[in-house]
């Protein structure tokens, strides 16, 4: 891969904290969108850190606000968008908002780039997939025709595309689903990035193919040395592939830890619930699943209390009162959830048990057979 | 892999769906044949579900459009309740066709936006005729209430007024108002959250129980199917490669390709050691499928016969059918995986090829 990334510094503030060991610091992020019923709250309040080579998986459902994060990291959060005062995004020490839009371009592609879920969206139709490529090799990087088509050629080959001379002159639709993510991949690693940024990069494709593509994200980072945030709402997908997760529900992080602790010491309710939702291949056939109850808010106005105790098997009078921070627990600084009840503590059994043997929960919900302590 | 053949049919009386040499060919657009689906049999008894996987373009939908008539097979044999319904048409079809019903993939599209759901849910009873109108309403309002939303709000809403969950649940009540014998789901959750998909998939598996209905359940996610399956039919590039009991398939794969699919599935566990990808490429061209084994050009056990004699579906292991002229055996799971000799193997077959 080339190493031709320009810096963009003249205009832009470094902070005198630059010097930190988080490569990207989000802080208090909050992106409210304005709509007919009212400023909806798709990003609530979000911290995150990211360390340079270090992958984050962001997990949540529909709506949970992991996309609406991305884009604002992105900087391409749509025009009804708005990003409250008191926002903070920092990548390499520089705050992103102080970047001004001529800039941006800059940014994509060299400092930040992204792949997309849909891969046939992502890519221009009416453009060949090695036009698309040099064009940005050209701009950011100022190779000559020739020198951008043999780049080109050795990106297509790098993300594992047979034939990568043949596929230059092809149009996106002559390539299968996962060939043309592939081809976006290739663009989106194309000026190295320092960050990627993956947003259901797997989704619209098949297993055998997902697996494929998870592997080549896997050993671009480990060869490029650029950090990742994998956004999935498939927990099988970032459990081997992340060093920290953090668990998103309705515009909230509402867990963050490290990607083994996370699944052996969980904390949070909604966390155990998403797991415990996923059909198994190790359980027999018919075992009923353990689903969860309703479906994600859309938040416009909130009322006090915690966003997910009217689904939540251990919610008490407490949580649909008071709304719970991102607190770290107590034996791992840098595993934090946000519940008042967390599971694996005493509190957290007991509430959990109470509701069990009631059958309903404090928020009114009955409890499901099969929730257990 | 991927052979016709149909020793994996059963010979029972209980049978409720029976397809046999099933082949769907479309004609491209220059006059070229498309083979979607080449000589695939299977069969349902009452109560089972039997559960259809394989990558995209592997012709499991066009085997569930084929069996619905939507739109009829090149050739083959579909029998339900021992009538054969290929090739019947006009009003014979639309008898058969209240026996017989399907659920869409996405749930939004497939519900007409401008009608109200009790409407939709309704529009089965009154093609079908001599239902009263009462008993529509009554009919409708119960099965509304049964897919688990509130017949008085959702009766009068338009489909852009629920989520896609909520959708799905729709589409549920206006295929099961009809009393079908047969319920066919093509991907019914794959457009849906982990919470709802689980949620869609508790309903199917209680309206199973209830109408004891023998359903054909379609999905790429092989965790899904075999949840809700009884016995998984494993298919590609338009063949089956094995069918067997939903509890052993995937413990024991006997077939290269189950193998492989298992393999890819992501664990929800750290610990787990992830694989090399056990396939590499896509899946050929169903323009010019590939000669003998259709599976050759990706399976790393392929020799030399694989590419002149297509495998017929035997018995293999007792009640365990799979196309393949070198079948896995049942310790197969303990070896490493695929690719330590997948090199090796590719040469060889490459040579072959050539």
């Amino acid at each position: 891969m080339s190493t031709g990334t320009e810096p963009y510094v003249d205009d832009v503030v470094v902070d005198d904290a630059g010097q930190q060991e988080s490569f990207l610091e989000v802080e208090n992020l909050r992106v409210w969108f304005g709509t007919p019923r009212g400023m909806v709250r798709a990003v609530d309040g979000v911290d995150l850190q990211l360390r340079k080579g270090e992958t984050l998986g962001v997990v949540g459902e529909s709506g949970s606000g992991k996309s609406v994060l991305s884009r604002a990291i992105m900087k391409i959060l749509a025009p009804n968008a708005r990003v409250l005062d008191g926002s903070r995004i920092r990548l390499d020490g520089v705050d992103l908002a102080t970047v001004n839009p001529k800039k941006n371009r800059h940014l994509w592609g060299v400092d930040l780039s992204m792949v997309f879920q849909d891969p046939m969206t992502s890519l221009t139709p009416v453009i060949t997939v090695g036009k698309q490529l040099t064009e940005t090799l050209r701009y950011h990087l100022d190779l000559d025709a020739k020198a951008a088509r043999a780049e080109a050629v050795r990106l297509l080959r790098l993300v594992g595309i047979p034939e990568p001379e043949k596929r230059f002159d092809q149009y996106p639709h002559e390539l299968s689903g996962g060939m043309r993510q592939r081809v976006t991949i290739a663009l989106a690693i194309s000026c190295s990035p320092k960050l990627l940024i993956a947003d259901e990069p797997t989704t619209a494709l098949d297993v055998t193919v997902q697996h494929q593509i998870l592997n080549l994200l896997r050993d671009l980072q480990a060869s490029s040395g650029m950090s990742m945030i994998l956004i999935t709402h498939d927990l099988g997908v970032v459990a081997g592939r992340t060093d920290n997760i953090a668990v998103m529900y309705a515009g909230r992080v509402v867990e963050m830890a490290p990607t083994r602790r996370l699944f052996s010491h969980m904390r949070h309710p909604y966390t155990r619930a998403l797991i415990d939702a996923i059909p198994k291949l190790d359980h027999p056939s018919h075992t009923r699943l353990a689903s969860i109850p309703g479906r994600p808010p859309t938040i416009v106005d909130p009322p006090p209390g915690c966003s997910f105790a009217a689904r939540c098997p251990s919610a008490q009078d407490r949580c649909t009162k008071e709304t719970p921070t991102l607190v770290t627990t107590p034996d791992s600084e840098r595993h934090s959830a946000a519940c008042f009840f967390p599971l694996g503590t005493p509190e957290g059994d007991v509430a959990r048990r109470r509701n069990i043997e009631a059958g309903v929960t404090a928020a009114g919900t009955p409890v499901l057979s099969g929730v257990t302590v | 892999m991927a052979g016709s053949g149909t020793a994996h049919l059963r010979d029972e009386d209980d049978i409720v769906l029976s397809v046999r040499n099933l082949t769907v060919e479309y004609v491209g657009s220059r006059g070229e044949r498309v083979f979607a689906v080449s000589d695939v049999s299977f069969d349902a008894r009452r109560g089972e579900t039997i559960g259809l996987v394989g990558e995209s373009g592997c012709g499991k939908s066009s085997v569930a459009k084929a069996v619905m008539q939507l739109p009829a097979p090149t050739s083959g044999s579909i029998v339900l309740e021992g009538a054969e319904i290929a090739g019947v048409k006009g009003a014979a079809l639309r008898r058969q066709r209240r026996k017989l019903q399907m659920i869409f993939q996405d749930p939004i599209s497939s519900l007409n936006p401008l009608r109200k759901v009790k409407d939709i849910i309704a529009e089965g009873l009154r093609v079908q005729g001599g239902t009263s109108k009462k008993e529509v309403a009554a009919r409708v309002q119960s099965m509304i209430e049964r897919v688990g939303l509130d017949p008085d709000t959702a009766a009068d809403r338009r489909p852009h007024e629920f989520s896609g969950g909520q959708c799905q649940r729709i589409s549920i009540a206006r295929a099961m108002v009809l009393d079908p014998e047969v319920l066919i789901c093509d991907e019914p959750v794959s457009a849906l959250d982990v919470s709802v998909q689980a949620q869609i998939m508790n309903l199917l598996e209680e309206m199973k129980e209830r109408y004891q209905l023998t359903m054909v359940f379609i999905a790429h996610d092989l965790a899904v199917v075999k949840n809700l399956s009884d016995r998984i039919v494993v298919m590609y590039l338009g063949k089956v490669c094995e069918v067997a009991d939903a509890d052993d398939l995937f413990a024991s794969p006997a077939h290269p390709y189950t193998r492989a699919l298992a393999q890819s599935i992501p664990e929800p566990d750290p610990e787990a050691q992830i694989q090399e990808a056990a396939l590499s490429g896509d899946l050929p061209s169903p323009l010019n499928p590939p000669t003998g084994c259709r599976f050759r050009t990706r399976c790393p056990l392929a020799q030399e016969i694989c590419a002149t004699d297509e495998p017929e579906v035997r018995e293999v292991r007792p009640g365990r059918f799979a196309a393949c002229h070198f079948p896995l055996d049942e310790s197969a799971t303990d070896e490493p995986p695929l690719d330590a000799s997948a090199d090796l193997d590719h040469s060889a077959e490459r040579a072959v090829v050539a």
